[in-house]
Order: C-alpha cells, then structure tokens, then sequence
C-alpha cells in the first residue's frame, strides 16, 4: 500500500519540478519577448513599400523580360530559309 | 550556503519514500525534488507554480499591448497611392514528367537552370529544366521524401522524410554512377523529415522534423551543432534569412506558430501566433525584414519582424482550401501562393489583392519556389508533375515611375 502512494508521490513530484522548470522558461521567454524594440506598423509600412518600389525594375516577374533574355522562352525551331 | 548537498537529498529523498503517505506535504517534496542536476536553476520560495502562471498571463497581455499600440495604419492603407499591377498573365514554359507519385517538394540549383524534385514514391530527381531532360535519379528507402534542398555548389542534393533523416548525395557528373552508393546520412530526427536547407555553404545543413524541432547539422562529420526547441508540435517548414540580415531562421509548425531563431544561440527571438490552423511553408520577404506564411486556415500572412506582428493577411472568401507553399517575387511585390484547390493565387503584396489566379496542375500544388534570378518560378503537384512559369506577354503594364522601355510585347 506504500508502495503505490510512494509511487503517487513521486510522480507528483516529478511532475511538480519539471512543470516549475518549463514554466520559468517560458516565463524566461517572455520576459525577452517583451524586452525586443519594436517601429510603428507605419514605418515598417513605409520601408517594406520602399523596398519594393526600389527594386521594381529588377524584378523580371513584374517587368517582363524580352524574348531574347528569357531562358525559358518558347523553343522554337530553326528553318534554313 | 545550503546544507542541502547532493548527497544529503538523495538521502532524504529515500528517507521520504518509507515514511507513511499522509505525513508528507507536497511542498516539502518540492524543496527536496531538485535532482542535483536540474539544481541549475535555484528555486526561489516565491517563484511557484501559481506565481509564475501569473507572471506568464500578465507578460502575454503586456507583449499583446505593446504590438497593438505600435499598429497605427494598415499595411495596404500605407499602399493605396501605389500604383496598380495592371494585367498580369503567366505562361507556363515548362512541364517536367516523370515522376511516379505526388511531387512534395523541389529546389533550385544557383545555376538558374537545374532543378530538384521529390516524391511520395520515393524518387528524387534531378532535371535540367531547359531542356526537361532528367539528369540523375536516387531511389530512397522510404517513401514520402517530404524534403529536398540544392547545395549552393550544385555538387550535391539533401533529401529525407519518412526515414527521420536527412541524407547529401553528392551529384556526380557520370550519369551512370549509383549515387546511393556514395550518400551521406547527416541529420537524424525522431521523426519525419519536413524540411531542409543548406546555409551559405555546403558544409551545414537545417532540418525541421515531425519531432517538433529543428536542427543545424554539420555535413562533413554529421555532428548536431545547435537543436531548436520551442514548437509545442509538428515542424512543417522552414526558410533562412537572405544573407545580408544574419544568422537567422524562420519555422512554422502544427501548434499554428511561426518562430524566428537565432541560429547561434538556439534561442526564440519572436514569435508569432495569428493563425488558424497549421503552418505549411515560411519565406523571407526579400529585404528579410518581414516573412509570410501560408496556412491550413486558406490564408497567407505576412509578418513585419521590425514591428514584430502580423501587418497583412491574403485572403478571399472563395479561397476555402489551404495555403501549402509560398514565394515572393524578387522586388517583394508578388506572392505565389500554392493551394490544396489546385490553383496558385498571385498576391499584390503591398495592396493585399489578389492580382491573378493560375491553373492548369491537376491535383493540389504542394511546392513552390522562384527560380534564383526571379525570371520564374517551379510549382510541383499531387499530380506528379512540375511546372515552370514566368511572365506572358505584356500589353500594358503600370509602373509607379512611369513606363519602362524594356519590356516584352
């Protein structure tokens, strides 16, 4: 009979440390989650906008690319005239 | 200095077991629980259980706080004077055939031009997509290869899944020489692979598991540099940050989490939760200051990491089906997003519309990447093919500065 409130007590016990420990970690976590600085959504805005239309030109997707440059063009077949 | 030595609790700890049940009390257990190796962190008297729930409750509120007082506009009100994307109709170029079962996963190679695949057969298979020709095959000993990546020399390829690991072939230029002879097992996991990238150079590896971690391993000697822990479930993705912002990646799991790691240390830096279901595919905005993800609960999210939250979800009220793979164009203005409809919506990232719908893959697209130039990009489906597609013609097209003299007609 001792044996099985023992082994209730130790599981209790082992469960009781390792919940402490994983809570103070993520307490832990937490405590560094808040601590970050963080910029305005407007400013985060503005320089994510900025970047894109920056670098617009570059961007084969949105300017297209001739022809001539692209790799995937339309194979076509060479005729001898 | 505490007479509580090791010794002395193993002692009591013992003593503790023969006493009778009911002369106990839980609090005394947990003074002398701490096992001389977790007596790390030294318990405090007032840091229990219910002190520090406490604390974690008023953090959460103080973290919620602090991100909705920063959020003074939204994204795609800061965008309404941008300009419009205008029509905007892509061609498929390619479609690359040969493998036996659903496509789950592809990269492409640094040289613009090679491609690799795997499968749930269990295929990996390396292709020239110019030509469609297929350059080398591996047969896995598992099915479902759920992970391929690109070494960035182009001399190798990683790949794993169901095997719990990740493996390097390094590619050889003889075709008829067995590449699994010469594989290499480098990462191993307690369960199913999801996800692997090469970082800057061929000697490393990151990996993402169905163990809820991820790890960074070195190729050459297949040693665990550094384990990630912190996702309360399934890891589905992963994606590095561009090279120019530093040592950190992305993760989204099944607990419906995106994490951002500092690779070195291990730790979380930020974490966000704003979706609805699991998180299938992470990547990096390309200025690597924001990232977006594509989700079971059928939307795409976009996440500033300077204003650490959420500052644009895709979405449509006929886009029912989940989000399983996505990528931005190179400028950062287009999202591809693959669906579980079969279809890929192609999102003005700035305005948050959908720009274009693309069909043509007969079962759900389950992989997606831009080819390293941005001239294109590889979808590969459930119906067991890929598909490369880049920009059709153009009749019009609007740019904010004004039209732009290259351009094709």
């Amino acid at each position: 009979m001792c044996d099985h409130r023992c082994f209730v007590y130790e599981i209790v016990k082992m469960s009781g440390s390792s919940n402490l420990v994983a809570m103070k970690k993520i307490v832990q976590q937490l405590r560094f989650e808040a601590s970050i600085n963080r910029v305005k959504v407007s400013q985060a805005a503005a320089d994510l906008q900025q970047f894109c239309m920056q670098n617009a030109l570059q961007d084969p997707l949105l300017t297209g690319v001739s022809s001539s440059t692209n790799p995937f063009r339309p194979q076509k077949v060479c005729s001898f005239l | 200095v505490s007479i509580y030595t090791p010794d002395l609790q193993n002692i009591l700890s013992l003593l503790f077991f023969l006493l009778p049940a009911s002369a106990l009390t839980t609090g005394i257990y947990m003074i002398f629980s701490t096992k001389p190796e977790m007596a790390t962190q030294e318990i405090q008297p007032n840091e229990t259980l219910t002190n520090l729930k406490a604390e974690s409750d008023t953090l959460k509120t103080k973290l919620e706080d602090e991100r909705a007082k920063l959020h003074d506009v939204e994204l795609h009100q800061v965008a309404e004077k941008v300009d419009g994307l205008g029509q905007f109709i892509m061609k498929t170029r390619r479609t690359l055939k040969g493998h036996g079962n659903k496509v789950l996963c592809m990269d492409w190679c640094k040289d613009k031009r090679r491609i690799v695949s795997s499968s749930q057969d269990g295929k990996v298979i390396v292709w020239d997509a110019f030509t469609t020709n297929k350059e080398h095959a591996v047969t896995m000993p598992c099915t479902w290869v759920m992970a391929c990546a690109y070494a960035p020399s182009g001399c190798a390829v990683a790949c794993g899944g169901l095997d719990n690991k990740c493996s390097v072939y390094p590619l050889s230029l003889d075709k008829n020489e067995n590449l699994a002879a010469k594989k290499k097992s480098v990462a191993m996991h307690t369960n199913y692979l999801s996800a692997c990238s090469f970082t800057n150079s061929d000697m490393q590896i990151l990996t993402s598991s169905g163990d809820g971690t991820c790890a960074l391993w070195d190729v050459e000697s297949g040693q665990l540099l550094q384990s990630f822990h912190g996702h309360a479930a399934d890891v589905l993705c992963l994606d590095l940050a561009p090279s120019e912002t530093g040592n950190t990646f992305v993760s989204g799991g099944c607990d419906k989490k995106a994490n951002v790691w500092d690779m070195r240390s291990g730790q979380c830096i930020q974490s966000f939760e704003t979706h609805e279901s699991d998180i299938n595919s992470v990547r990096y905005y390309p200025s690597g200051d924001a990232f977006a993800s594509g989700s079971d609960d059928a939307t795409c999210r976009l996440y500033d990491l300077r204003a650490d939250r959420e500052v644009a979800i895709y979405s449509k009220e006929s886009i029912i089906f989940g989000a399983s793979s996505v990528d931005f164009s190179l400028s950062g203005r287009l999202l591809f997003g693959g669906y579980n409809d079969y279809t890929i919506n192609v999102w003005d990232v700035l305005k948050g519309t959908r720009v274009s719908i693309l069909f043509g893959h007969e079962n759900r697209v389950s992989t997606l990447r831009l080819s390293p130039d941005g001239t294109a990009f590889c979808s590969g489906s459930w119906d067991h093919t890929l598909r490369v597609r880049d920009r059709g013609v153009i009749t019009w097209a609007t740019f904010p500065k004004g039209p732009h003299s290259q351009g094709e007609r």
